[in-house]
């Protein structure tokens, strides 16, 4: 133990930084003093949840992961609401928005990311949102109270989730989206065409290949207008269209940054050994992550070098996907669309609403996308991840782990 | 169960299998009909073999032929439903058309040793005593006419000198040639529990295979296939050589030992060279011949692998001149035994079933004989010389000679050697009538008129079996459709040649006594005082004097009777045995010791055909499965037509065990699954006789067999025909199960099996066309786009798996694989039977097994890592009482967290006392 202690600067008081804090903790809780700075004027909560407290199946108290108590319990520091503004990488402090500075020894990024907002007219009216964090939810639970009608732009992910969430506290919602299938970042098209069924029979509406030209409104957002001349009324418009890496404060430091800060397998900035970054906000081996399986394990790694045992190595992600609509059970992971040297695994059963589909390459599972039965997603994940060589029970590996245990435990036995 | 209901009467017959003739309790009641063993016949004492206990299963009208019907002459040819009399009238007239013609010879009848010894009796009169030809064979030809024309050559008579009671007095059985415990099994049974109890018993199995039969062995001798002749040529030399010879019963009452002797020396003087020609071990073959000397009660009882052989003849004489020089004949416990193979393959004997017989046991070819017979039925022209043989007759019609064919219960497309033949020889002939219980079967294919005969269960008679016991089928279910017996389509055409009072039957006991009376007719063994009173007549042994004059309800009441049933006045006397007395049949009243050389099959291997192809049964099939193949739990034993080869000649046909070969010979070609059973020796093959285009797209194994017959009986040789072995080459495997018949139009090799709800296919195809898709729904008849229809695909890999749902129910499911590595057909079939499919049970469909709940997890909490929520109680109870905790040991909650709040509530719940 060190007498005089390091300090340890955390830019982001989101998923990604804290678990790296948590991680830190358990490997040498005396080693730094840390500070943490925030935008948001909350402890550190599960983003991923949002859904669920959007939907009404979940309260804020239910999500949120560190609490203010838990920070004065570790002796941290957090300036939530006062958001980092500059890096002075020579004196080694930060300056946040407030005015206040901070010495660093080590400084750990983790600003995540922005939403998109496509820059139409009428982009910046009143009613016009993203969904991304507490405030958003607060302000779409506000309009569900006032108004009736509401247009989520993005059939992806979030999007839909959104647009679920809507539509469980009351609004008609229709979802625009701008590709001809929806999820077409996760789903295939059989897969994407159930779940858009499964929607529907829900009270959603879509309007695919919908490319939005402006939106309408005087004080606030009244509708929507398309290419193709047509216009929804609406009260409500989120978009969801996607996420960008939020690196400004880093860039303007000078750190080496293309579509996000990068970062080595060590999730030390490429610029300055002192700098480390975790999240959304990073591209590592030019992967840019916005799912939370890969934040925790960068989590993990990066802690590990902050505390000296750097022995950790950080070789990437492979990403797995499930929505979370309740009743929909879907489940989507790595290359599911797989290419002229990868194989299908299909499965069909449309009057109990399944489909499966297992995308292998060289007998190994490279893809999934599991729909109406996902139980088997997190296996197939993990056979992903380990790169199992699926030939011994190939023939049973669509059906589930249940009936490969057998041929896997052998397998494994050998 | 309704079976034991009072209301439910209980009905005797005869099982219609094999040879053995068990009796057979019938309960009917409702659409339900139970059979069980017979307690009080004297054949099985209550015991039913797995082919017997299933008859009940046989007897719906599924396939049946309801109606006469006539084909078409113009358009599609299709069958035309006509009355009775349309069909007989048209039957008659084109009979008689082709005798004015052409001559009576130019017409002709092929029979069977399933027909009843009334309908046979009267096809038998028919032909030889008023169409005036001996064109009447029958499919007995196929199975034991080598041991009738033995029986003749040695005993003047087709007498079977052996009765089943013997089998338990014996001390040695030996059996040749028969896989018994298959082919007979109450026989097989029986000796085997007699060997229990006395396991001083022996028993010897000479048999080219290995089979179940030999299992039960204490020596098998698995000789090279057609050698017989020599081993018992051998073993005759070595009775005479150890001198254990009868020399007063050889001097008394045999003739010919001297010839028979010099051959048998000749041919098979020492043991070394014996052992050598039948490819035996010296110490093996030694070790018989030995216990055969040493035995007084020997029993060889022998079958097809001694008869349908190009020898058959000399085998069965070989086998009874051993009997013959130790005297072990005519004494309980020791003959030789054939052992038939159909149910009234004797009786048809008895009437004259054969085209080289007459009728009770008379030669065509000895005018007193002839002369006899023509007074008894008064008939107007008489066959005075042999008619064709079974092989002979099909050449005839394939040559034009023999124009008209009566087919009465057999299917010689599919059981003739040569099979192909058979084919082009109905296609040829003018006219074809087949009587038969079937409407769809390989022959009536070829039939320009069908004639629905009666079932079992319907029909009423009698039949012999292989111990000459007599007993009645009697009816206990209305006749199907317009079925009629055949004695009464015979006699209506025989009315309408104008020969109504010679065939004014009403009923067949008036036939069955007819048949009684000409046994008797100037039989000078009358059974009155003497057995032989020296009189005027011919003495023949087979006699049913004592039957004459049995009304209806005395033959209705007939109980299971050995032959000769003399009308002796004290009944209660014993009936002499068989050769007691050691009077034989012959003219001079003396056996005849038949020399035999040997000469090996007629067709040998050579190098295009090097193995040997064998035929047989399987165990729980008969025939051509017209009836067997109802039965879901006799189809299930063997689903599809084989090859079993020995390992080494397999890998150099290059054939692998589960894939399919196609087997080859000079005369034709079907195609089977490889087995490597272990049971076949170097060089032989075996495949089963069962199966036809009824149950397999290319399963005729007839079509194979080369039509060499034995020179003496016409048997042909279907123990041996040289073959090649080669791969059938598919591109996929596959099977379906279908409650509705499906067309095999998308297979280049099919096989189909009957099972409970639903008829199974195998199946193998060349077409290689990834997209299974819309060819599995196509090949299923799914067209319907909404079905809910369940499949997998592995496209790459070219697996396919579709199942339709209909009403909750499994209609249809199809596998299909490049590999024949699929699922077992067990559990699927099963699914059949449910009137639900229930979740758990789609779950496993396309698997074709089972879910097999493991260890109950729960509802699913935490989807990441799916964590059942019953896991994550024990997991609590095993001391995590965090989420953390929960997560380290578990993983559940450590990804997106969203169940981390269930988790906590959990924890709550689990860890509230109590």
């Amino acid at each position: 133990m060190s007498p005089i202690r390091q300090r340890l600067v955390v830019v982001g008081n989101g998923m990604a930084g804290m678990r790296t804090v948590e991680e830190l903790l358990k490997l040498d809780a005396q080693r730094f003093e840390i500070t943490v700075f925030g935008s948001e004027p909350h402890g550190n909560y599960n983003r991923i949840l949002l859904s669920p407290v959007l939907a009404g199946e979940k309260k804020l108290a239910d999500i949120m992961l560190n609490t203010r108590e838990w920070y004065a319990q570790n002796g941290i520091t957090l300036h939530a609401g006062d958001p980092v503004v500059a890096i002075d990488r020579t004196r080694r402090i930060v300056k946040s928005q407030r005015g206040q500075e901070v010495g660093y020894d080590r400084l750990l990024l983790a600003t995540g990311s922005k939403p998109f907002v496509i820059p139409v007219p009428g982009h910046q009216l009143p009613g016009v949102i993203s969904f991304r964090d507490i405030q958003d939810v607060e302000h779409m639970l506000a309009a569900a109270r006032d108004y009736k009608r509401a247009v989520v732009i993005g059939g992806g992910l979030l999007g839909l989730e959104a647009a679920n969430g809507l539509l469980r506290q009351g609004m008609e919602v229709t979802v625009v989206h701008v590709m001809d299938t929806l999820m077409e970042r996760q789903l295939d098209k059989p897969a994407a065409r159930l779940l858009r069924t499964a929607l529907e029979q829900r009270g959603m509406r879509f309007l695919l290949q919908a490319n939005t030209e402006s939106i309408l409104g005087e004080s606030r957002v009244t509708g929507i207008r398309f290419k193709d001349g047509t216009e929804v009324d609406t009260d409500l418009i989120v978009m969801a269209v996607g996420v960008r890496p939020n690196f400004d404060v880093a860039k303007a430091a000078g750190l080496h940054c293309e579509r996000a800060i990068v970062v080595d397998d060590t999730l030390q900035s490429l610029s300055d050994p002192r700098v480390y970054a975790v999240g959304e906000c990073v591209q590592h081996r030019k992967a840019v992550y916005g799912l939370v399986a890969p934040l925790w394990e960068q989590a993990a790694v990066c802690a590990a070098h902050l505390a000296g045992l750097g022995h950790q190595r950080y070789p990437g992600s492979v990403t797995s996907t499930k929505l979370k609509v309740t009743g929909i059970d879907l489940f989507s992971a790595g290359d599911f669309i797989g290419g002229p040297d990868s194989e299908d695994l299909l499965f069909r059963d449309p009057r109990r609403g399944v489909y499966k589909r297992l995308v292998l390459k060289d007998s190994r599972v490279i893809g999934a996308v599991l729909y109406g039965e996902v139980k088997d997603g997190p296996w197939y994940f993990e056979l992903m991840q380990k790169r199992v060589d699926i030939t011994p029970f190939r023939s049973r590996l669509l059906f589930g782990r249940a009936y490969c245990q057998p041929a896997s435990n052998a397998e494994q036995a050998a | 169960m309704d079976g034991s209901s009072p209301h439910s009467v209980v009905v005797k017959t005869t099982c219609p299998y094999c040879g053995t003739g068990c009796g057979v309790d019938v309960r009917v009641s409702g659409t339900t009909v139970e059979v069980s063993g017979d307690p009080v016949h004297p054949t099985n004492a209550g015991r039913l073999c797995v082919k017997g206990s299933a008859l009940g299963d046989t007897v719906g009208p599924q396939g049946r032929l309801l109606y006469p019907a006539i084909r078409r002459q113009d358009g599609d040819q299709s069958m035309e439903r006509v009355s009775w009399d349309a069909a007989l009238d048209h039957v008659a007239q084109g009979f008689r058309r082709i005798i004015e013609a052409h001559g009576p010879d130019a017409v002709a009848w092929y029979v069977s040793g399933q027909l009843l010894t009334e309908d046979y009796y009267v096809a038998n009169k028919l032909a030889k005593g008023f169409v005036g030809t001996a064109n009447i064979d029958t499919n007995s030809r196929l199975c034991m006419s080598s041991a009738v024309a033995g029986h003749k050559r040695a005993f003047g008579e087709d007498i079977v000198p052996v009765a089943y009671d013997d089998l338990e007095l014996a001390d040695l059985v030996v059996l040749v040639g028969s896989n018994t415990a298959w082919c007979h099994p109450i026989l097989f049974q029986r000796i085997v529990k007699e060997k229990e109890r006395r396991p001083e018993m022996k028993l010897v199995v000479i048999d080219p295979r290995r089979t179940a039969t030999t299992e039960m062995a204490d020596l098998h001798l698995p000789l090279r296939p057609g050698t017989d002749v020599w081993l018992f040529n051998g073993l005759l030399s070595f009775l005479h050589q150890h001198g254990v010879v009868d020399t007063a019963f050889v001097e008394d009452h045999t003739t010919g030992l001297a010839r028979a002797m010099a051959i048998a020396d000749n041919t098979a003087g020492d043991l070394r060279s014996v052992a050598a020609q039948c490819k035996l071990q010296e110490s093996a073959l030694s070790e018989f011949y030995r216990l055969f000397a040493r035995t007084d009660k020997v029993i060889t009882a022998f079958s097809m692998g001694v008869n349908q052989s190009s020898a058959g003849t000399d085998k069965v004489n070989a086998i009874i001149n051993c009997h013959l020089l130790s005297g072990r004949i005519g004494k309980p416990g020791a003959g030789p035994f054939s052992i038939t193979g159909q149910p009234n393959a004797m009786g048809g004997r008895e009437v004259g079933g054969l085209s080289n017989m007459l009728a009770a046991h008379m030669d065509i070819e000895n005018a007193q004989h002839r002369s006899l017979v023509r007074e008894f039925w008064q008939s107007p022209t008489m066959a005075d010389k042999p008619g064709l043989k079974a092989v002979d007759l099909f050449d005839a019609i394939d040559e034009g000679r023999v124009k008209a064919v009566w087919i009465m219960a057999t299917n010689p497309v599919v059981s003739m050697p040569d099979a192909d033949k058979i084919k082009r020889a109905l296609s040829r002939c003018e006219l074809v009538v087949v009587s038969d219980v079937m409407a769809q079967t390989d022959t009536t294919a070829f039939a320009h008129v069908v004639l629905p005969a009666q079932g079992w269960g319907e029909k009423s008679g009698t039949v012999t079996n292989s111990e000459r016991c007599i007993s009645r089928l009697r009816s206990f279910l209305p006749p199907i459709g317009e079925a009629r017996p055949d004695w009464w389509a015979l006699s209506e055409v025989a009315r309408r040649w104008g020969h109504a009072e010679h065939f004014a039957y009403t009923a067949e006991h008036e036939v069955f006594d007819e048949h009684c009376r000409l046994t008797a007719a100037g039989n000078r063994e009358s059974g009155v005082g003497d057995r032989d009173s020296g009189g005027e007549g011919i003495p023949r042994f087979l006699n049913l004097s004592g039957l004459v004059g049995m009304d209806k309800d005395a033959y209705d009441g007939l109980r299971p009777v050995r032959w000769p049933v003399l009308a002796i006045p004290d009944s209660r006397l014993p009936i002499p045995e068989v050769f007691s007395d050691g009077r034989f049949y012959t003219p001079d009243r003396r056996a005849r010791f038949v020399p035999t050389a040997p000469h090996m099959p007629v067709k040998l291997v050579d190098e295009d055909y090097p193995l040997v192809l064998n035929t047989g049964r399987v165990r729980d099939h008969w025939h051509t499965m017209t009836r067997t193949g109802l039965s879901p739990r006799l189809a299930s034993h063997v689903a599809e037509p084989f090859v079993d080869l020995h390992p080494q000649d397999a890998l150099l046909c290059g054939v692998r065990e589960d894939q399919l070969a196609r087997i080859s010979s000079r005369w034709g070609s079907c195609v089977a699954r490889v087995r490597l059973s272990g049971e076949m020796q170097r060089k032989s093959v075996f495949v089963p006789i069962h199966w036809n285009a009824q149950f397999a797209s290319d399963g005729r194994v007839g079509s194979l067999v080369n039509p060499v017959v034995d020179p003496v009986s016409g048997e042909p040789e279907f123990k041996h025909t040289p073959v090649r072995v080669e791969p059938f080459m598919v591109a996929w495997h596959g099977f379906a199960l279908s409650r509705d018949d499906l067309p095999m139009a998308d297979a280049a090799w099919w096989t189909r099996i009957t099972g409970s709800g639903f008829t199974r296919y195998e199946l193998a195809g060349r077409k290689q066309d990834g997209e299974w898709t819309a060819r599995a729904r196509a090949m299923l008849g799914v067209t319907d786009p909404d079905a809910d229809w369940l499949e997998y695909e592995d496209r790459s890999a070219g697996v396919y798996r579709g199942a339709l749902i209909v009403d909750d129910r499994i209609a249809a499911c199809v596998f299909v694989s490049p590999r024949p590595d699929l699922p077992s057909r067990a559990w699927l079939s099963g699914l059949f039977t449910k009137d639900r499919i229930e979740d758990v049970d789609r779950m496993g469909l396309l698997v074709g097994e089972p879910f097999e709940r493991g260890e109950d997890t729960g509802v699913t909490v935490c989807s990441c890592f799916g964590v059942g929520r019953k896991t994550i109680e024990r997991a609590i109870r095993g001391g995590c009482h965090t989420p953390k905790a929960l997560g380290a040991k578990l993983k559940c909650g450590t990804n997106c967290g969203s169940c981390v709040p269930e988790l906590k509530s959990i924890i709550a719940q689990t860890l509230v006392p109590g």
